[in-house]
């Protein structure tokens, strides 16, 4: 399409509005414009992606926490054999609760939580895309969450495993609502999951200030584009078998019942076809943020940025078509578990590509810091490599086949997980702490909590390796003392009391850094990145005047000077919208402010899922109100005043669009 | 845009340099709007359950040795017609997009609500189509997908006729700003999506049992 106009922008020297007092009257309107109110209505109605980020962050942290509670009871009750702290059915909801929090109510929000806070200060853009539309994925993650542990405290908690494997999650074996929470609850997180990996790839599209072309974007960007890319991808998979999975378990479908033509394994497929990609979808916003963490300590860019990138996007690819292994028993064709085998080897490629490159930066390093964010990050290169390794041995079928649901498996998956995502996330919240709170964490405190977590970590998953190849299986409440395994539980039980201990740690350094934390200023670790340009915390509009960038790091070539945007009004919420490939600029658009209906919205949805496990026809009732606060949200308001301010007005002049 | 590629990169020290945006429109069709990139992400999510949908069927017809396992396949008929009235359903559609691109509000009002009737007549065929499915949802795994693959795309007709009606509404009721335009342009592509969607569903559905 090309679009013939007369309209283009417009480099002007010595422009007045650049005088100190003109930015200063343009803060004050802007500060108007786009401040959020005070009180309950309008901290509901809240728009800003940096407030929605945070709130999305401390909520996942919540989960975490309480997740964190529920494993510290199994290590209790695994402490020592035939123990008789947790009965086994509520040992069963436990396991559950806690595999089903860390995945879905922690590990992936908690990730694109991070993507919402930063990606639009790292792009300068004023704000997120579709700001209505995240305040409604925030909502219905909370509201999700909620509903799960409401659900447990009545006793209604699901008790199949984080994955609900049918026939046992299937109407013939698990009775009363337990299944269908559980399957209700990833019909939350896949709304908003979807809509938050939608806001994302349009802002990042969309949004970059002038100069950021594709290829001068952070690499953290980078990460979130492709996250969100397999968000948009994975997730309809989960959105159909679980809804096969309620269907089977409310209506009476069979799709899951082998007595009447349908397949277990059919379950399989499609949550594997999700829950691989899941794993990555965690994974790669941490390699992202190692990015950012090494390069700023190492005072260099990253080595090889079109190598990180193409490996970030070629682990996604491969990452989706490694799913069959995690069903090497169920007796699948020879052949086709082999092509698994191979892709699931294959994937060690990109990310020992990463790996490599980021040893280069930190080998060539001007001059290294070790800061606590660097820790962090630093662990990763110990405690991933050590989950990856036994990725590659269980991606072989005859040590697949030996160590199938043992603890070999739990130790994998915890060295994977926590130490690809959350030691680097830790790290990552460390990291820029001081950009959204204004605030550093403490030092000293940070490097307690650090170690205390590295030897923890250890501590409670290195022996459950030796206790999965001694054949210890998983998810059973207790064992016999005769087996010889109560010793390694308890060392793992006791690493998870350090662990719990240094996160302790790490909470008391956040809330005393929040109140007495050195004074951070705009860029305290020196970092590269358009975020570090603005104030700590930044002013609800990001930016005055928005920046536009000249290189990949825009704050360590300071020389290069590029041209401050002008005349986006202020008296609006403005943005500007760019082209995609080179981010040339394209058009201004006023942004939506904000509104409660996003909330109004969530609740409707929420009251129409919950609605729906108990009766079918709450599917039907539930969705009028859905529609119309759906109605509400999308009526413009703004459209007259804008009309009559003259914002707009072009209507008369008819152009030609393609 | 050489012009701006150069003050990017090359200027000097000099600090009130600035790149003023304030002659550009408000608004952009296509590509360009931030509305098309979130249209083509829900197509995609769609279009993967669809997909996810067929390759269930597909899974599923493999397992067993009659497909369906017993009774007829669905009759042909209303799900024909319905093909027909949705593939038609194209040229008001088209015609909506054409005059919002061209900002034509009178043309915009009388195609869209062309497409209303249209979107009343194969919402109510669909109706007419579950009845002539000749399998119950509980009865086996086939009645499952067959109905889950009609309701799915069953979904996307029902809530493609209200937002478009809401649209609609709002298109007669004002206020009309140019971006009003944009949205009507976005609703059209999703209605091809809709329908486009429609075609392997319907090959799925009631071709699927018709051939070995």
């Amino acid at each position: 399409m090309t679009a013939h106009r007369e309209a283009h922008p417009r480099l002007t020297e010595n422009d007045p509005r650049l005088d100190a007092d003109a930015l200063e009257r343009e803060r004050r309107l802007l500060e108007r414009t786009w401040a959020g109110g005070r009180g309950v209505i309008a901290w509901l109605s809240e728009v800003d992606h940096k407030a929605i980020g945070r709130r999305f962050i401390v909520t996942a942290f919540a989960f975490f926490a309480l997740a964190g509670v529920l494993a510290a009871l199994m290590r209790i009750q695994l402490a020592r054999p035939e123990n008789h702290f947790l009965s086994p059915d509520a040992y069963n909801q436990i396991f559950t609760m806690h595999g089903t929090t860390m995945m879905f109510l922690f590990a992936v929000p908690v990730v694109l939580a991070m993507g919402i806070y930063l990606v639009p200060l790292m792009i300068g853009a004023r704000a997120m895309a579709f700001p209505r539309m995240l305040a409604y994925g925030y909502w219905m993650f909370l509201f999700g969450g909620i509903f799960l542990y409401v659900m447990f405290a009545l006793n209604i908690g699901p008790d199949n495993g984080w994955f609900s494997y049918p026939p046992l999650a299937g109407p013939a074996y698990s009775y009363g609502k337990r299944g269908d929470v559980w399957a209700q609850l990833i019909t939350f997180t896949e709304v908003s999951g979807l809509v938050v990996a939608t806001c994302l790839v349009c802002t990042i599209f969309k949004l970059r200030t002038p100069g950021m072309s594709l290829n001068r974007m952070p690499l953290f960007v980078w990460a979130m584009l492709i996250t969100s890319f397999m968000v948009i991808f994975a997730m309809p998979s989960i959105v159909i078998s679980s809804t096969c999975l309620i269907l089977d378990r409310l209506v009476a479908t069979q799709f899951f019942n082998q007595a009447e033509g349908g397949d277990p394994l059919l379950w399989q497929h499609l949550f594997w076809f999700f829950g691989h990609p899941e794993v990555y979808i965690i994974f790669l916003p941490a390699l992202g943020m190692m990015s950012e963490i090494i390069s700023t300590a190492a005072r260099r860019k990253v080595v090889g940025y079109m190598e990180m990138i193409l490996s970030m996007t070629a682990t996604a690819f491969i990452g989706f078509g490694v799913w069959v292994h995690h069903m090497f028993a169920t007796g699948l064709p020879q052949f086709g578990v082999s092509f698994f085998t191979a892709s699931s080897i294959m994937i060690v490629i990109p990310t020992a590509i990463q790996i490599f490159n980021w040893i280069a930066t930190i080998w060539t390093a001007r001059r290294l810091q070790i800061t606590v964010p660097f820790l962090y990050a630093a662990s990763f290169f110990f405690v991933f490599i050590v989950g990856g390794l036994t990725g590659v041995m269980l991606a072989s079928v005859p040590l697949d086949r030996q160590v199938h649901d043992t603890y070999f498996v739990v130790a994998h998956f915890h060295y994977v997980l926590i130490g690809g995502s959350t030691f680097p996330l830790l790290g990552a919240i460390y990291f820029w702490f001081p950009k959204i709170t204004g605030r550093m964490m403490g030092d000293r405190l940070g490097r307690i909590s650090f170690w205390l977590l590295f030897a923890g970590f250890n501590l409670t998953f290195f022996p459950m390796h030796l206790l999965g190849l001694d054949g210890m299986p998983r998810r059973v409440y207790t064992y016999p003392g005769a087996m010889g395994w109560q010793g390694l539980n308890l060392l793992a039980s006791a690493g998870a009391l350090v662990i719990f201990v240094s996160l302790l740690v790490y909470l008391v350094n956040v809330a005393v850094s929040l109140r007495a934390g050195a004074v951070a200023g705009d860029n305290p670790w020196g970092a590269a990145t358009l975020e570090w340009a603005t104030s700590s915390p930044p002013p609800p509009y990001n930016f005055t005047p928005q920046p536009t960038v000249a290189s990949r790091e825009p704050l360590w070539h300071s020389e290069l000077r590029p041209p401050a945007i002008v005349g986006l009004r202020p008296d609006d919420r403005e943005v500007l919208v760019t082209y995609l490939l080179d981010a040339e600029p394209d058009h201004r658009y006023s942004m939506p402010g904000p509104s409660l209906w996003p909330f109004l919205a969530a609740i409707a949805t929420s009251v129409m899922f919950v609605w729906s496990i108990f009766q079918a026809q709450g599917v039907v009732w539930g969705s009028i109100p859905v529609f119309i606060t759906l109605v509400g949200w999308f009526w413009p308001t703004k459209g007259k005043a804008r009309l009559e301010r003259g914002v707009t007005g072009r209507l008369t002049a008819r152009e030609s669009v393609s | 845009m050489s012009r701006l590629r150069q003050g990017l990169g090359g200027l000097g020290p000099a600090h009130s340099v600035a790149l003023d945006v304030s002659e550009l429109p408000t608004y952009g069709f296509g590509h360009r709007s931030l509305l098309w990139w979130a249209t083509a992400s829900m197509m995609i999510i769609e279009g993967m359950v669809f997909a996810m949908v067929i390759v269930s069927y597909l899974y599923l017809k493999g397992r067993v040795p009659h497909w369906p396992p017993s009774g007829p396949g669905p009759d042909l008929i209303w799900g024909t017609l319905n093909t027909i009235i949705l593939l038609a359903s194209c040229v008001p559609n088209a015609l909506a997009k054409k005059a919002a691109e061209r900002m034509d509000l009178a043309k915009v009002r009388l195609w869209l609500a062309v497409c209303l009737v249209f979107a009343l007549a194969f919402n109510g065929v669909r109706a007419l189509e579950f009845t002539a499915l000749n399998v119950r949802w509980d009865t086996n795994a086939y009645g499952s997908i067959v109905w889950l693959a009609l309701g799915f795309h069953t979904v996307h007709v029902v809530t493609d006729f209200l937002d478009s009606s809401v649209l609609t509404a709002l298109i007669f009721v004002g206020p009309i700003e140019e971006r009003r335009f944009v949205d009507v342009s976005e609703n059209a592509l999703y209605w091809y999506f809709v329908v486009l969607t429609w075609l392997p569903m319907y090959a799925v559905i009631y071709l699927g049992p018709r051939i070995a």
